[in-house]
């Protein structure tokens, strides 16, 4: 296949807003192609497909919020077609809807934010009924029993040990950790409270939790740095919480060229004041951190107006929601593991915190200098479903399109936030950067995010003149483009033309393979065998997430062992 | 001698089994309860596919009955599949693609079992644990409406009132196990409080519960349905002092009077003691993998039972598109029953219609839907024959094992045998 004539943006090869073409084959980008295929994109913005590297999509938890919202999946009704399966949901959507609303967007990937290991078997079931979308899934070590001691016992080789064993049981891709310590104290009703509280009964801090997983990530040579949900998230006055973990990770030495930590949504933990009532916003001080030091990336986490479903594995913040919103909740303990939680939540424009949230996320993006250093996401769908999407970019392009929103929430924002003073408007490449070539650098998916030759053949075409559409005056129509694009080709197939799903092809699942020393593994393993006679409820024979379960699992290999680089 | 086999009776899914296997036969079922081990080890099958002729069941081939199953199912204006609690989730999602295809009605027998409880969830959410972490934690044990000790004969000692774990050393005698029935259950003789309350009275109990552990004491009378306002202080404070409490719950609650609203005020029970101690709760599910239709109908449409695809879409209406009712109604033309007996379960109009309409029935073994059935197709048993994934009552997902080989298809194999049938008989028309 030959994409013809588009204006291309590839930031990661330094390219911004170039007419060429594209060569197409294989599933790859190549230089040239015998291919007769052509897609005419003559004047029409391209893009590496987009990679979404926080989303919660698949899952115990999602499918807790479908049973429990039967009034969400009365939305986003589509009937079955020759192609797709029947849709339904918005912020809850069943599977195929997942796959094929990313790809009407532009989306070929998208990464589970967070899978209990012992839960795995059913994330991957839902996964493998994901179409088109290539996807992995972050497997949750923050509160893991075998992790704490390690941390405990200051035994790192038998720490990543364990994370090489929970990554490969579980088929995971990386290190998440959400509220390290508050899902064990949860076994009893409690939470931690800030990063040197210690873990009732463990007696180790989240701190500690924190550093030995960035320290056995690290041995690992894992592709992604840990991917981190901070204590105290959603609290007023928690951005003291978020810097001192930051300089908590400063001095750890990352073993590829990426970050040491990546902060899942920001904008959950930028938060000042004492209490709802002098709520304000922390933004600009978490940005200038991230504008001073290299050490961290983030994902935005931008709510929005309307409807959500909070879901997350920081099962006390969920009960506090509930409690909070008076709204129905549901709650899963994980022996041994996690905690989880599911709220639905409505974000409203004239609520003053809802609103300052809201500006919240928009600050960090816009403060933080680096492009390179934020995600676009909402933390699906916990600040909004990721079809909105569109919605932020828009957002973020334009000012006047903020200051009209402006206008129309509630008035706190302009007392308790700096948005109404920023004056910047992303372009072109900057969005390209936060939606895909960002992601794909920071999960460490070496052929995605962008379209040199030997990248996979994921490429978004979108209906967006960039000579002639001025996006901080035209954001309608740049909401328009992104929400429904031209052409999406995902594997070199085209999977989306105008908002039509015309193909459905199963994707791939990444997970990550890292090898250990096999002593280490024997003697974590003695211990965890103990723990399955004497604690899980599971046979340790049954715990491992089988090979049926990924049909095309792409395997990425790391381990503690230096390999031999290939030179640049 | 295959080592950690999951048993496929009920929601337990006990994962400890071991089994000896002579011969390319089950010999010896170890470490199972009765039930287990009788429904591993296996009775009377169904020898062949077979189609009613002449009021006679005769014996064809899988093919000659996929192809009178396809017709069935094509004809049909109406079509409900209904079942599948005793297969496994591979089956499920290819009986949900036939569903679509046919524009039928995918239901569930959770529609006649634990459908209550699912409303009960969509009003309130589910306060949950999965059951190593009622094993480790919990000291406070409530069985509701239920009786483990001959439904689910190892729940007390793997999961709950009479398990080891890490905060709970000391197994039973640690405890403190409340048991409410209408009758003296089995499982009450290991109560160290048992409440015996009227028939149709659990709406009112809880009320009196939830007054209680918010304090509203002074505005209870002194007796409540028959029970002394002292014995509900009673239990009132053990709840709340527990340090992790569980709630089990059968259909005990779902079945008597007030149904999901029990569930909902049973629910609504559970969140409230969170604010004074940790509390969780959870359905105690019937056979092995009910509770997998449900998850696999949840993400595949969006709804966890009685899903209707005659628009093109999923629809979910219980009472109008659940099972029963759309027999009962006399609405659905051809049925689809796969691993259940709705004919030894179902209400009386509800059978009584489905004897007029033509059934096919895929399981392996015979039951009282045998002896309505226009299309018998026997099945490899799923769990013994055919490995898959079934889903524990607290929503574990695990493994089924494969013990033996088999002749006989298995469910997927079945209905995708049904499914390329009926897109011939598309084709051709």
């Amino acid at each position: 296949m030959i994409i013809k004539g588009g204006v291309v943006y590839d930031p990661a090869n330094g390219i911004y807003g170039e007419e060429m073409d594209l060569c197409l084959e294989g599933g790859r980008i190549v230089e040239e192609t015998g291919e007769k295929d052509v897609i005419d994109a003559r004047g029409l913005m391209v893009m590496p497909g987009g990679v979404d590297a926080h989303s919660h999509i698949a899952g115990p938890k999602i499918n807790s919020g479908r049973i429990m919202r039967p009034d969400d999946s009365r939305m986003g009704v589509e009937p079955r077609t020759g192609v797709c399966r029947p849709c339904t949901g918005y912020t809850v959507p069943n599977c195929y809807a997942i796959g094929y609303r990313y790809a009407r967007m532009g989306y070929t990937t998208a990464f589970e934010a967070a899978t209990p290991i012992i839960e795995s078997r059913h994330t991957h079931e839902e996964l493998e009924e994901i179409p088109i979308l290539d996807k992995g899934a972050l497997t949750l070590f923050g509160s893991n029993w075998t992790v704490m001691e390690c941390v405990k016992e200051n035994d790192l080789a038998k720490l990543a040990a364990y994370v090489a064993w929970g990554l490969k049981s579980s088929r995971g891709y990386g290190v998440k950790i959400v509220n390290p310590g508050g899902g064990e104290a949860w076994g009893f009703g409690a939470n931690v409270k800030g990063l040197h509280d210690p873990v009732p009964n463990f007696d180790v801090t989240p701190a500690e939790i924190i550093k030995g997983l960035a320290r056995a990530n690290e041995m690992l040579r894992l592709p992604h740095s840990i991917h981190l949900h901070f204590n105290n998230l959603g609290k007023p006055g928690n951005y003291t919480t978020a810097l001192e973990t930051l300089d908590l990770l400063k001095d750890i030495k990352a073993s590829r060229m990426r970050q040491v930590v990546h902060i899942a949504h920001m904008q959950f933990s930028a938060y000042g004041g004492t209490g709802w009532r002098d709520f304000d916003s922390k933004a600009p001080e978490i940005a200038d951190y991230m504008n001073k030091n290299n050490h961290a990336t983030m994902d935005l986490g931008q709510i929005l107006f309307g409807s959500a479903t909070t879901m997350t594995a920081d099962a006390p913040l969920e009960y506090a929601n509930a409690r909070l919103l008076h709204q129905k909740w549901s709650n899963c303990d994980i022996e041994l593991e996690e905690s989880s939680g599911v709220v639905p939540i409505f974000y409203a424009r004239m609520m003053p915190v809802n609103a300052i949230q809201w500006a919240i996320g928009l600050e960090l993006a816009l403060l933080t200098k680096d492009p390179w250093k934020v995600l676009l996401t909402t933390d699906n769908p916990n600040g909004s479903p990721f079809v909105n999407y569109p919605e932020v970019i828009a957002l973020l392009m334009s000012q006047a399109k903020r200051a009209e929103e402006i206008s129309r929430v509630h008035e706190l924002v302009t007392k308790r936030t700096a948005l109404p003073s920023i004056e910047r408007e992303m372009d072109w490449s900057e969005i390209a950067i936060m939606t895909r070539s960002a992601s794909a650098r920071i999960l460490g998916l070496e052929d995605k995010g962008h379209l040199g030759p030997g990248a996979d053949a994921d490429v978004a075409v979108y209906d967006i003149r960039p000579d002639e559409v001025d996006p901080s005056v035209d954001h309608a129509l740049v909401k328009k483009a992104f929400t429904t694009a031209r052409y999406t080709i995902k594997g070199g197939v085209l999977v989306a033309r105008d908002g039509q799903i015309v193909a459905a092809p199963q994707g791939r699942t990444y997970w990550v393979d890292a090898e250990v020393p096999q002593a280490d593994t024997e003697r974590m393993m003695a211990d965890l065998k103990d723990k399955f006679e004497k604690y899980y409820s599971v046979r340790l024979g049954n715990y491992m997430v089988q090979d049926e379960y990924l049909s095309r699992p792409q395997v990425v290999r790391a381990g503690t062992r230096a390999r031999v680089e290939v030179a640049q | 001698m295959i080592e950690d086999v999951i048993c496929s009776f009920c929601g337990c899914l006990c994962d400890d089994l071991r089994v000896e296997v002579e011969e390319g036969k089950v010999a010896k079922v170890r470490g199972a309860c009765r039930l287990g081990a009788s429904k591993i080890m296996g009775h009377d099958r169904i020898a062949a596919p077979m189609i009613r002729q002449k009021g006679e069941l005769v014996e064809v081939s899988y093919q000659e009955a996929y192809d009178r199953a396809a017709e069935i199912l094509a004809a049909a204006r109406r079509p409900l599949l209904y079942g599948w609690a005793s297969t496994v989730n591979e089956a499920h999602q290819k009986g949900i693609l036939l569903g679509e295809e046919v524009g039928g009605v995918v239901d569930s027998t959770a529609t006649v079992c634990h459908g209550p409880s699912i409303l009960g969830i969509e009003e309130k959410g589910l306060a949950g644990a999965t059951l190593g972490q009622v094993k480790n934690r919990a000291d406070v044990i409530v069985f509701w409406g239920c009786n483990p000790s001959e439904a689910h004969p190892r729940h007390a000692l793997r999961y709950s009132s009479n398990a080891c774990g890490k905060f709970t050393a000391e197994g039973r005698s640690c405890k403190k196990v409340i048991v409410v029935d209408v009758r003296r259950t089995r499982t009450a003789r290991n109560a160290d409080q048992f409440l015996q309350i009227q028939p149709g009275t659990d709406y009112e109990i809880i009320c009196a519960l939830r007054m209680l552990v918010a304090g509203k004491d002074d505005l209870l009378a002194d007796e409540i349905c028959g029970i002394q306002k002292a014995d509900l202080v009673k239990v009132a404070q053990t709840l709340k002092n527990a340090r992790f409490g569980a709630l089990f719950f059968g259909l005990g609650l779902t079945h008597s009077r007030g149904r999901y609203k029990n569930v909902d005020n049973a629910l609504s029970l559970v969140a409230e003691l969170n604010a004074f101690t940790k509390f969780v709760v959870m359905t105690m599910r019937g056979h092995y993998n009910v509770a997998g239709i449900g998850q696999v109908l949840a993400w595949e449409s969006g709804f966890p039972m009685s899903v209707d695809f005659s628009r093109g879409a999923p629809y979910f209406n219980p009472g109008e598109t659940s099972a029963a009712d759309l027999l009962g109604r006399k609405e659905a033309d051809a049925a689809l029953i796969i691993a259940a007996d709705p004919a030894a379960n179902m209400p009386r109009a509800a059978v009584e219609w489905l004897a007029k309409i033509p059934v096919i029935q895929i399981d392996p073994f015979e039951n009282p839907t045998t002896l309505l059935a226009e299309v018998v197709i026997p099945s490899a048993i799923a769990g013994v024959e055919v490995d898959g994934t079934a889903y524990r009552m607290d929503g574990m997902a695990l493994r089924m094992r494969k013990l033996v080989e088999t002749s006989f298809h298995s469910d997927k194999e079945i209905l995708q045998g049904i499914l390329d049938s009926l897109r011939r008989l598309k084709d051709d028309n």
